[in-house]
Formats: structure tokens, sequence, C-alpha cells
């Protein structure tokens, strides 16, 4: 019979729970799930050595152990810091861990532009949610913001550098999914950069990755950005045939378009199993997939938006109150504007839609 | 006049060779510990010695050692920083240049305590021809046998290394440093584990500070107890002090630690007093990322008593009224400095060295540096004084090395101290321009010094 491994107990916030040794304080607090867990944005647990950069899953630890029970002196990553048998963890219940997550917040909004509006991450951006639980309305940072130009590193892939936040988790990706490392961090400092070497490009098999694991808008999809906003697309878990990798996605469909191919991402944010670039920019006809259904979304986040599941309406009344007659309506917008124009196939534009791409038809008032 | 353990044979001309060297009572310790000692009968005298790592966090030697784990079959290394970029800090520099056997020797005692068989210097690339009289040095060491293969018949091996760095100050801290000479970006590593278990290529690593690994000769060669009678308390042997500033002798000091703050500055066998007869105004006691003190709290401690060179006294009353030992920098400024200025040319240091691994030494570090720069050029804000103070407050502790903490103890003292120069600045922005302050932080009247001739 196999020896009993001895469990470490340890409280976050006064909740207990019992985790093996070696396990990091954040991966604890994961398995108290809520607001317990601290936030995360340099860590991946899909990633060997990432996490303890950004500092916003600092917690305070009030006792050391049974055995040490000495506090630590300062605050520390909980995504880096292992537990230890009897800890005392502090995260939403310190005024200090929250103070300093308010100021890790404001120094990451300083150089990170707040144009959530259209920025293509909007709706799925790690950031907009810290900044929302831990930011304050107005920055006091009064000076001229860092600005790059966009740059194409590969043919599918853009990377916005003004939206970076040097979280390190693209750099880590290349490093270890793929065999052929072309970029990472130049320079030091708040003039670090993401950068590939001078005229390289990320041309490997799994490279689509790194923007599934980047945090913000920093890089995104060539093949999808700015076609649709995140919350107006169905997304759907489906699956193909694929020698490279598992072929089990996500498909983010509008009708029987499909704008964009994911992976399949657990409830923190973070790729079960990363896929290849032909499952992710190739394969956009239904047809190459196999839907096994809805994915499920939480329903706090703005990609439920429109698709609530068990949501009673009110009954129609306008009717009953009317004698049975319809309301008229004076403007079907999507009659005149045919904003839906099913002849125009978004998801097969060559980069963002514009009004070139509508066919001009003055008998339907479209100028 | 003090006594010397390190720079004791500096006059002596041709030291920096060997023959005059091993002449001179060089290599006698080495000799002893390697015939006559275990290592940990080496550990063991360090210990005694009360030996506290002299490149600024002041921790004991002789412990740091016994951390080293010693798993079978695993190499050991020990890493020599010789990457010596504090602003104010140039001691180690004058070690080497001046008498770089005495390293080599530090070097090869401690690697046989340690067990360690590959040894590296790492030395800052602006050190430019250092390496050049290191490597001449290790060469020389090497064909009289105290390098190389069975030392001096003893069976123990240890080659020495020079490596040289590009000149990144966060390349001292002792985890960027081991990336750095694993050829990778310097950046510091996150904690734990720490060196001690997996440093250099994963390997149990200790790394030391040219002054502590050079102050292992003299420990050996008049034993552990000798040397603590050397300093007071718990700040035993000599220092190594490097006074720059606003002084009549700048240049490199080997104090005993037990004199005052005062005497340093002000005997002739030290300092020589502040130039052209001006008040002192503030002093940064140990390199520029320890907290500035103004005149009063320098000489005297909040409780009156007289300030001292030891660790204890130079940190009694803690960041509020006190200071830190640090590397030994000690930058004196007078009554016609800029604390503000200062501070501000601190702020763009730490801001350019910066290495941007985690979010508030990259964003914070810039952001000091703006503000200051606004008040310096007479266009802050009063707000801008409180918002300095909580930017500081949200780098110190939050970050993966003390570079953060470097980066927001200046500013933090500057303004704890010396608040009314910021206002005044705010305030009289185009006086501020021309340096007409009329504000008072001297020590006034000028203190009477107790020299050490004198008593």
């Amino acid at each position: 019979m196999a020896e009993e491994k001895k469990l470490f107990k340890v409280k976050i916030d006064n909740i207990t729970v019992e985790v093996e040794p070696g396990t990091t304080i954040l991966n604890a607090a994961r398995l108290i799930g809520g607001d317990v867990v601290p936030p995360a944005m340099c860590y991946y647990s899909k990633l060997q050595g990432s996490g303890g950069k950004c500092r916003t899953c600092l917690v305070k630890v009030s006792k050391g152990s049974d055995a040490d029970p000495r506090p630590m002196p300062k605050l520390v990553a909980s995504c880096r810091t292992t537990v230890m048998d009897g800890m005392e963890v502090g995260n939403i219940t310190s005024p200090e861990v929250l103070d300093a997550r308010r100021g890790v917040v404001e120094f990451l909004l300083l150089n990170h532009p707040l144009d959530c509006p259209v920025c293509d991450q909007a709706g799925e951006c790690d950031l907009q949610d810290l900044s929302y639980e831990h930011g304050v309305s107005a920055t006091r940072y009064e000076f001229k913001r860092r600005t790059f130009d966009k740059i194409d590193i590969g043919d599918h892939i853009k990377l916005h550098m003004t939206r970076c936040i040097l979280c390190y988790r693209c750099v880590f990706t290349a490093d270890q999914l793929t065999n052929k490392r072309e970029h990472g961090i130049l320079g030091r400092g708040d003039a670090s950069e993401i950068s590939t070497y001078i005229q390289n490009s990320l041309d490997n098999d799994f490279i689509g990755n790194v923007i599934d694991v980047c945090p913000v808008g920093a890089l995104t999809d060539r093949t999808a950005r700015f076609k649709n906003r995140v919350w107006f697309l169905k997304p759907v878990d489906a699956h193909c045939s694929c020698d490279k990798c598992s072929g089990k996605a996500v498909l983010w469909m509008r009708g029987d378009e499909i704008f964009r191919v994911t992976a399949r991402k657990d409830k923190y944010g973070e790729v079960e199993e990363f896929i290849c670039d032909t499952c992710r920019f190739e394969r956009k006809d239904p047809k190459d997939w196999t839907v096994e259904g809805p994915r499920k979304i939480s329903r706090h986040s703005v990609i439920s938006q429109g698709h609530y599941v068990g949501v009673h309406k009110p009954d129609e009344t306008i009717a009953k109150v009317m004698d049975g007659r319809a309301p008229k309506l004076l403007l079907d917008i999507h009659s005149v504007s045919e904003v839906n124009m099913p002849a125009v196939d978004l998801s097969k534009i060559d980069g963002p839609a514009h009004s070139n791409d509508f066919p001009k038809n003055k008998s339907n008032g479209v100028q | 006049m003090g006594r010397k353990l390190l720079l004791d044979k500096a006059h002596i001309e041709g030291i920096r060779y060997y023959d005059t060297y091993r002449k001179n009572g060089g290599y006698a310790a080495a000799e002893k510990a390697l015939k006559s000692m275990s290592p940990d009968q080496v550990i063991e005298e360090v210990k005694k010695s009360g030996l506290r790592g002299r490149g600024g966090a002041g921790f004991p030697t002789g412990l740091k050692w016994s951390f080293l784990a010693k798993p079978e079959g695993v190499p050991r290394y020990l890493v020599c920083n010789a990457d010596e970029s504090e602003p104010g800090t140039f001691k180690d520099r004058y070690l080497m240049e001046f008498i770089p056997h005495l390293l080599i020797e530090g070097l090869l005692i401690s690697s046989f305590a340690l067990g360690a068989h590959s040894t590296y210097i790492y030395i800052r690339g602006e050190y430019a021809w250092i390496p050049d009289i290191l490597e001449e040095a290790i060469n020389d060491a090497k064909k009289n046998n105290w390098l190389g293969k069975n030392i001096q018949g003893t069976g123990y091996d240890l080659e020495i290394y020079v490596q040289r760095g590009a000149g990144a100050y966060i390349c001292g801290e002792e985890t960027a440093l081991i990336e750095s000479l694993e050829g990778k970006r310097g950046n510091p590593r996150i904690k734990p584990p720490f060196p001690a278990v997996k440093g250099l290529w994963q390997c149990p690593t200790v790394v030391n500070n040219v002054e502590t690994l050079a102050a292992v000769v003299p420990i050996i060669n008049i034993g552990g107890d000798e040397y603590a009678k050397y300093g007071t308390g718990k700040s035993t042997g000599t220092k190594l002090i490097s006074a720059c500033g606003n002084i009549n002798k700048p240049g490199v000091y080997e104090i005993d630690m037990n004199i005052s703050v005062e005497e340093f500055i002000y005997s002739d066998e030290y300092c020589g007093g502040i130039p052209n007869g001006k008040r002192l105004k503030a002093c940064i006691p140990g390199g520029s990322s320890v907290p500035i003190l103004p005149a009063n709290l320098l000489l005297k401690t909040a409780k009156g008593e007289p300030r001292m060179m030891t660790y204890e006294s130079l940190n009694d009353g803690g960041f509020a009224t006190g200071s830190m030992m640090g590397s030994g920098g000690f930058i004196v400024l007078d009554e016609d400095q800029c604390v503000v200025r200062h501070t501000m040319s601190l702020a763009r240091f730490y801001h350019h060295e910066s290495c941007g691994q985690c979010s508030p030494c990259r964003e914070g570090t810039g952001w000091m540096k703006k503000v200051l720069l606004n008040i310096e050029n007479g266009k802050g804000k009063m707000t801008d004084i409180d918002l300095l103070w909580d930017i500081q407050r949200k780098i110190e502790g939050n970050t993966i090395c003390p570079l953060g903490d470097a980066a927001a103890w200046p500013v933090a003292a500057a303004i704890r101290h010396f608040r009314d120069e910021f206002e005044w600045h705010v305030t009289h922005p185009e006086e501020a321009q021309i340096r007409n302050f009329g504000l008072a932080h001297y020590a006034d009247p000028l203190p009477v010094v107790a020299t050490a001739a004198a008593v």
C-alpha cells in the first residue's frame, strides 16, 4: 500500500485548505476559488519559469508555518512562493495587500493606454478586469506615455507594443513551445520592449499561441483583429483531426462564419492545450470542424452578453394593451442599413472591414 | 592612528606584484589554511571573527557559508562580486588595483573552505583595466602553485576565472550576477531558491563581495577571535570606506569601526573636514542607495549619543532617524548642495539601471525621476511631494530584487528630512534655479573633533 502523502494546511483569508507540499500560495488559493484567488498577469501554469514579475499576486504571509510562526517581513509573490504547513496568508483581507495591488495596477497603467473601446482584447483582457477591481477612476500620471508603431511579427501576428505590460509570457511560450527562438526582450527598465531580432518574423507552427497567452491586447491575430467584438461572437468547442496538435479548439462564430480560432482556456484564462497555427489561422471553414457544443463562459463575463442560459423573459405586454396589435416601427434599422448583409463574409475579408467592402445600394438607403 | 588589516601593506612599493607580496608575508594565511586547517575549521574561524558581508547587506559571512548545500557529486562554486557600481562606492577598485594578490589569497582560502574548485571574479565592465591586473596576478599565483592542480602539494585544486560584465548596475545583485555569468541577460532571479541551494548552473553557490573575501586573509592570519577584537559590538574588524563629496581628502580609508562619524569627517587622518570652511549639510553614509541623513542626525543619534561608524550606530533609530553602513560609500554634502537635485540625480540613475522585469520598479522609478525633474526645474506642484512619497512607498518591498528599495529609500529619506527644501523649490522656482537656498539643516557651529591622536 502506498504511503499516504502528508498534506500541508494553509489558511488563506481565514479559509483553510489542504494542499500537497510544493504547491504555491496562488494554486492553493485556486483550490478555494472565488475572491480569495489573487490576480495574476504574468504567471501561467503551463509555462515553466513564469510568474513573479508583475507583482499583482502579492500577498501577506502573517504566519510562516507552525514550525516557524514568524510573519514574512515583506509581501510575497503568491505565484512563486510555496506553502508551508500552518501558513496563514492574507489576500483580500489584508489592507496592505490591497494597497500594494492598487499601486501595481497604477504602475501597469502608466504606459498602457485605456483604449478598451477600440482594443481587440476588450472583453477578455486581464488588465481590464484588474483595473476594474483594483484601479482608481483617475490617473495621477501627467507625463507623456511611451508609444510604439504597430508591427507585424510574422504573417499572422500583430504586435502593438504600446499595450504590452512586459509579462514575458509570450517570450516563455516562444522559448518553450517552438524550436527557433526569434524574439525576446530588448532594452531595460521602462525602455524594455518585446521584439523579434531584426527583420525576423515569428513563423513557427505553434507561435500563434503567443496571442493566447498575452493577457492584454499587445499581440493580436491578424486574421481576426477588428473583424468583430468578442461579445458579438458565439464561442463553441470544436475539434478537428490534426497531425500537429490535439485539434481541440474554440471557434468564435457569428452565424455560420468562423471569425477566429483560439485554444481552449481554463477558468483562469490559461490554455489547456496549445494548438498549432494551421488550426488557428487556416481552418476558418465550418466544414473543417466538428462542433461539440457551446462553450461555457462565466455569466459575469462580457462575452456571455446575449448568451444567457435559463433566462425568463417577461411577457410581451404591448400587444395586450393594444388589443392584439403589434407596435408600429417607424424605421427598421436592419432592413435599411443592411449591416448584416448576407453577401458580405466579414471573416473572409483580409484585415478589418471598411466601407468599401459593402456594395453601395441607393435603393436600400446606403450611400 | 587607526589599525589596519587590509591596507596595512598598501604603502609598500610593488605590493601589486607576486614577489613583493610574498616577501611581505603574502600567502602565509593560505599556507596555514590549506596545510594545517580543515575546511570546517576555516569556516569556524570566519564565524568567530563576526565578519559581516561588505557588499552592503552586512549579512554574517560565516553563517552564509554554512548555508551552502553540500550534495554529493554536485560542484560548488564561489563567485566574487566585483561589480562595484553603487554611486559613491569605489573601495573594491582600490583593493583590486593595488593589492590584487590579497583578493586572490582570500579567494583561495574561501574556495578551500567551501569545497569549490572553480571560482569566478565577476567584474564590472567599466573597470576596464583591472581584469588585466587580476589576470596577471592569477597567472603569477598559478606559476607559483597557489592555483591550479595540487596546490602546494595539498591535493587541493582551484582555478580562478575573471569574467567582465557589460556594465549594468543590476548585475551587482547576486542572482542577476549569476544569470549574467551564465551568459544570459542580467535579470535577478526570484528567490527562493537561494544561490546557496541553486546558484551558478543550478549548483550551490556563494556570492561574496571583494572586500569580504579579502578580509578572510587577516582572519586566518591572526585568528577569528583576534579579528573580532577590532571594531565594536556586532561590527567587528576593519571596514573600507570610500569617502567623496565635499571633503578635503576624498579617498579610500580603512577604519577600525570604533570611531565616530564626526571624527571620520573632520579629523586629518580621514576626510580632513569640509573645504573652504563650509558647514556640513548632510551625508549619505553607505552608498547612494541608503537614506541620506541631515547633519544633526548624522553626528548624533536621535538619543543624543555620538553616531559611530558601525553597522548598529548608523542604523540606530531605523530609517526614521538613522541610515545604513551599506557598501561604505560615504558621500558628504556641504551647505551649498541641493538635496532635491541630488535626489533627482539618484532617481535618474536607478531609473536607468532598472532591469524592467517587475512592474513597480520598471514604471515607478521612471515616474519618480520625472516628478523630481519637474520639481528641480521649478515646474513642480506642492502635491507632487506627497505623490513622490506615495510612489516610493509602493515600490519599496514590492519588487523582485532590492533595486526597488534602493530607488525608494533615497527619495523617502530626502522627503522625510528635507521636505522644506522640496517645498521651497516649488514655491521659489526661479531662485531654485540659481541655487539660492535659505534653509537650515547644517551642523552649526562647526563640531569640535576628538581625533584618534588626541585621544
